[in-house]
């Protein structure tokens, strides 16, 4: 259990069954009054947030959350596929619930997958991943006209923003934390 | 950790204050920060050193030295308040004390105008976020509640939620055009204060407000000790330690308590004044060195 003291942002608890992170904390206590703690929480199965304030009386219990070493197999219309690095046990994870991280998703990729109550609910992926450029605009060399980037898609379907020199072919390095262009890939 | 330039604002700050105090005629004063015996508050946690606790306030000696014939005092000390962690909240904190023989909440609001404007005046490099000068807005607790909630204070104590419209719908509007003095509070939340002689079901406490910031808290003192004792009793039965051979009276301080006749006092806290005037908007930002700081 944890008490409203223990209350941070990054703290995952669990309210009416289900998991939670808190993802701001504000402490506040008026002169001379009760201690409140001021939680904004995304629920960490459907993404739903909302914002509670607590005294310092209320008591949480802890989700039993899990991380496992996975490997990304395939995907069968929804479904994605994983299987356990150790115990070679299978089991999927929907599209829903993968959300942006769907787009970068390679097979054989080693990952992170989290476990709610020995359900899956998420991952975590590797930091960077290296992706070819499918659709692109060409370059016209020497053009100074435009802006410092131009819109392209990768072999997932994924859109973002490159600079004006990526053309299609080009394999290139997405930071999957925020989905961002980071460098050319040479081969 | 504080870069040279803010080191140099915050000597000028305390070094203001000082100035501001002595030209007013107060004497400096200090007193012990630990204590064998703390006074009951059901809502402040005290660190315990050895035998005996860090002080969470001076009000105690500070009140002991009026009785001693001190008429204007003042302190800058370092109080402690354990579990009290935020933006807003350090488990250790400078606070500024001031006391006035013969004088009221009033007369400290008057002191709170004229510091700030010394202080905004006399040194450079502070930021303001409302001015000092001109009119401060002075709002009752229940014009407060009845503005912004729609509901009387007293309501709101007996459903208990109280302190939880207090910070969250009342405060962020308070020192917005200029400081804001939030005064006339309900009597059971002021244990140490002078009921108000026209409304005895209020105390005579007040406290500050700048840029929705809780700055400082002062009271006309409480001065007849049998009130006192009874106040004490009160929170200590609050706090459910009564009668269990926990709650002692601090008996020196309630003898001393009956040679004041009428006295007034005020509790600042200086890191968040600081914060304020050095345009940071948090306290870890404003002290020498934040808790995230300290070798562990």
């Amino acid at each position: 259990m944890f008490a409203a003291s223990d209350l941070r942002k990054g703290l995952k608890i669990q309210i009416d069954g289900q998991p939670y992170v808190i993802t701001n904390f504000e402490f506040s206590k008026p002169g001379k009054g009760q201690s409140l703690y001021r939680c904004k929480m995304r629920n960490m199965i459907t993404g739903n947030q909302f914002t509670q304030t607590y005294r310092s009386n209320e008591k949480f219990e802890k989700p039993a959350l899990e991380e496992r070493k996975m490997e990304y197999l395939y995907n069968q219309d929804d479904e994605y596929h994983f299987m356990d690095t150790e115990s070679y046990e299978q089991t999927f994870i929907t599209k829903e619930q993968l959300g942006d991280n769907v787009y970068f998703l390679q097979d054989n990729m080693n990952l992170d997958v989290l476990f709610f109550d020995d359900r899956p609910i998420g991952v975590t992926l590797p930091i960077f991943v290296n992706l070819v450029v499918t659709v692109a605009e060409p370059w016209a060399k020497g053009d100074t006209s435009g802006s410092d980037t131009k819109p392209v898609k990768v072999e997932t379907g994924y859109g973002l923003q490159v600079p004006p020199f990526v053309v299609e072919g080009d394999k290139i390095q997405i930071d999957t934390r925020t989905g961002a262009y980071v460098t050319r890939v040479k081969e | 950790m504080l870069d040279q330039k803010r080191l140099h604002l915050r000597a000028a700050f305390f070094q203001a204050i000082r100035i501001f105090f002595q030209n007013q005629g107060f004497l400096e004063v200090d007193t012990p920060i630990r204590q064998p015996l703390v006074i009951p508050e059901q809502n402040i946690v005290h660190v315990p050193s050895g035998t005996h606790f860090l002080q969470s306030s001076p009000e105690l000696y500070m009140k002991r030295l009026l009785a001693s014939g001190c008429d204007k005092i003042f302190q800058i000390c370092r109080c402690f308040r354990y579990g009290e962690r935020g933006r807003l909240h350090l488990e250790e904190f400078v606070m500024l004390e001031w006391y006035r023989l013969d004088a009221d909440y009033g007369d400290l609001m008057s002191d709170c105008e004229k510091l700030f404007q010394f202080i905004e005046e006399e040194s450079v490099g502070f930021e303001f976020p409302v001015s000092p000068h001109g009119a401060w807005e002075h709002i009752t607790v229940e014009q407060a509640f009845q503005k912004y909630c729609s509901v009387s204070a007293t309501q709101a104590l007996q459903e208990d939620r109280f302190d939880l419209l207090l910070v969250e719908n009342i405060e962020p509007y308070l020192g917005q055009n200029s400081p804001t003095f939030l005064y006339d509070y309900p009597l059971q939340l002021a244990s140490l204060a002078r009921p108000k002689a026209s409304h005895p079901e209020v105390a005579e406490r007040f406290e500050l407000y700048m840029a929705g910031i809780e700055l400082a808290n002062g009271f006309s003192e409480l001065t007849d000790s049998v009130q006192q004792r009874d106040r004490f009793e009160d929170e200590y039965t609050q706090m459910g330690v009564w009668g269990k051979g926990q709650g002692r009276m601090p008996e020196f301080f309630l003898r001393d308590l009956d040679k004041i006749d009428t006295a007034a006092g005020i509790a600042m806290g200086l890191d968040r004044l600081f914060m304020l005037l050095s345009g940071q908007d948090t306290l870890n930002a404003a002290v020498t060195f934040s808790p995230d700081e300290l070798d562990m």
